[in-house]
């Protein structure tokens, strides 16, 4: 392989590693306030993009993503209150069936209003054949776009947690959640908070990968399985980890296509996750120790 | 200051509670013994609303607790200490009194925490010394402050500590309970519970005791300790004669 190719398969890998890395925040996030996993997070993907691509036809590109990020925010916390808030004391089973339940009626809402066309948002900057050179690879702006707002995303998030009182009130939630409570801290508005969050980093996301993965009413349930994949491969609540094990499952599918065909990719993905959950179940980066602490 | 009446409560089917009736006064240390699964967990988790009562009443500051939501009766002024220290593990010392502080910042704004950070800092030499480490790698004595520490950060009118002492090297449990003399003498109100019968008789104004979720016993802690039952069920001591 030359070093062009090389690299030309090293930044399509980090492309969508870093899309899988914002699902798999997503995923973190909601886990970290309420011990499930929320297996509708990959329709928060797939609303952000198709009601941006909806929106354009009234507003600007910037205002239609903006809007759309605040609406599917809007359905996340509407989705937590409706499904999640008023169950007393439910199981980790339960809450994970629900969200399911979620998952499925969401994917068919967007059938129904979207129908089964494959739509994209255009490009941010330039278009499909739009390229710039970086030495000899060639790489396209929606790239540098993805990257960039996956990598303010992270920043953000990351500032959020550690020096806003409400940041600190959530994670107060994931460490221990009972004693939050004796803090006086109202853990119910916390899940709330944390399904709007990870609706609205999945709807951004969403919106920035669209012009390149494009947008379909089921997009989302691929997505949903890379993001977990990457969530546990990086051991389920860890962010930071999230990040790097989201790239290394990108580029090692990006490279994979060298090898195997295309169609192959997303056999790979579920191969790594089985190969994880039975060598490794915590992670490559969790701890055995904090793994036993958690209820799922 | 804490009346409770008449109370039942328990998990499920299982009623742990039966009939308990108690108060505290502002200003004193009230404690309550009993052995292992008596109900005295569930008491408190009952009365800071972890825990629905199915009968009675209990009556914190002139206002029925009955039905409020944790965050509302700790807003109200009635902090716990739970058992097991529960402290935020992954998060500082200080972040962990900064969460303490959340119902104060709520209504008193964040110069009056700041405040009672300094307070909690002066009450607590050591955590002012641990305020960059994170909170699990902390003793057991250190996690215990902590705990109370940040209990004490939301400005409370009732502190309730639940076994403060388990698991604590002796010379550690005669720290925490002089610390929990202190309180009384800043003006708290303690309820107490404790395993360690005789240091928290030593220490309390009144006493209860609790047997199968039924309280037995009250009264003064100096009858108490005298009282030929409870030395034998709890202070380990046969009088003989």
């Amino acid at each position: 392989m030359s070093l062009d190719l090389f690299l030309q398969y090293l930044f399509a890998g980090i492309t969508y590693g870093s899309i899988y890395a914002i699902v798999a925040i997503g995923f973190n996030i909601i886990y970290n306030t309420t011990g499930i996993i929320n297996f509708a997070q990959g329709e928060f993907v797939m609303l952000g993009g198709m009601i941006a691509i909806s929106l354009l036809e009234y507003l600007p590109l910037g205002y239609a993503i903006a809007a759309a990020v605040l609406i599917t925010m809007a359905i996340g916390a509407l989705i937590e209150m409706l499904f999640i808030r008023w169950l007393e004391s439910p199981s980790v089973l339960r809450m994970i069936i629900i969200t399911i339940g979620i998952s499925i009626l969401l994917r068919e809402s967007a059938l129904h209003i979207w129908g089964e066309s494959i739509r994209s948002l255009p490009y941010f900057y330039g278009n499909e054949i739009t390229t710039f050179n970086l030495g000899s690879v060639h790489i396209s702006p929606q790239v540098v776009w993805v990257i960039v707002a996956c990598a303010v995303m992270m920043a953000g998030l990351s500032v959020f947690f550690r020096s806003t009182p409400i940041g600190r009130e959530m994670r107060a939630c994931a460490a221990n959640r009972t004693a939050a409570l004796l803090c006086g801290i109202n853990t119910r508005n916390m899940v709330t908070l944390s399904f709007m969050l990870s609706a609205g980093i999945g709807a951004l996301a969403g919106c920035v990968m669209s012009p390149i993965t494009y947008t379909q009413y089921d997009s989302g349930t691929s997505l949903a399985i890379k993001g977990f994949t990457v969530a546990i491969l990086g051991g389920l609540g860890n962010s930071l980890a999230a990040v790097a094990a989201g790239i290394l499952l990108g580029i090692i599918e990006a490279f994979s296509v060298s090898v195997v065909p295309l169609a192959f990719q997303d056999a790979i993905a579920i191969a790594i996750l089985l190969l994880i959950l039975f060598v490794k179940p915590h992670g490559i980066f969790g701890s055995s120790e904090a793994a036993r602490l958690k209820d799922f | 200051m804490l009346r409770i009446r008449n109370l039942d409560a328990g998990y499920g089917k299982l009623r742990v509670l039966k009939n308990i009736s108690l108060h505290v006064k502002a200003g004193e240390i009230v404690t309550m013994i009993g052995a292992n699964g008596a109900g005295k967990t569930t008491l408190l988790h009952t009365v800071v609303g972890l825990v629905r009562p199915m009968r009675g009443d209990i009556v914190f500051l002139g206002r029925s607790n009955g039905r409020s939501s944790v965050a509302k009766i700790v807003a109200s002024g009635c902090a716990l200490v739970p058992e097991g220290r529960q402290v935020f593990a992954p998060m500082s010392v200080e972040e962990n009194l900064l969460l303490g502080g959340h119902v104060l910042q709520k209504e008193r704004g964040r110069a009056a925490v700041l405040k009672e950070l300094e307070h909690q800092y002066e009450l607590f030499p050591i955590l002012r010394e641990r305020r960059r480490q994170l909170a699990g790698t902390l003793s057991g004595g250190e996690q215990q402050m902590l705990a109370m520490g940040r209990a004490l950060m939301s400005g409370p009118k009732l502190v309730m500590m639940d076994e403060p002492s388990t698991g604590l090297a002796p010379l550690i449990v005669r720290d925490i309970f002089q610390i929990i003399r202190r309180l009384r003498e800043e003006g708290n109100t303690v309820l107490l519970i404790e395993q360690n019968a005789r240091a928290a008789l030593g220490i309390a104004d009144r006493g209860y005791v609790l047997e199968v979720g039924k309280v037995i016993l009250q009264g003064p802690a100096a009858d108490l300790l005298a009282n030929a039952d409870v030395q034998r069920a709890y202070l380990g001591r046969e009088k003989i004669g």
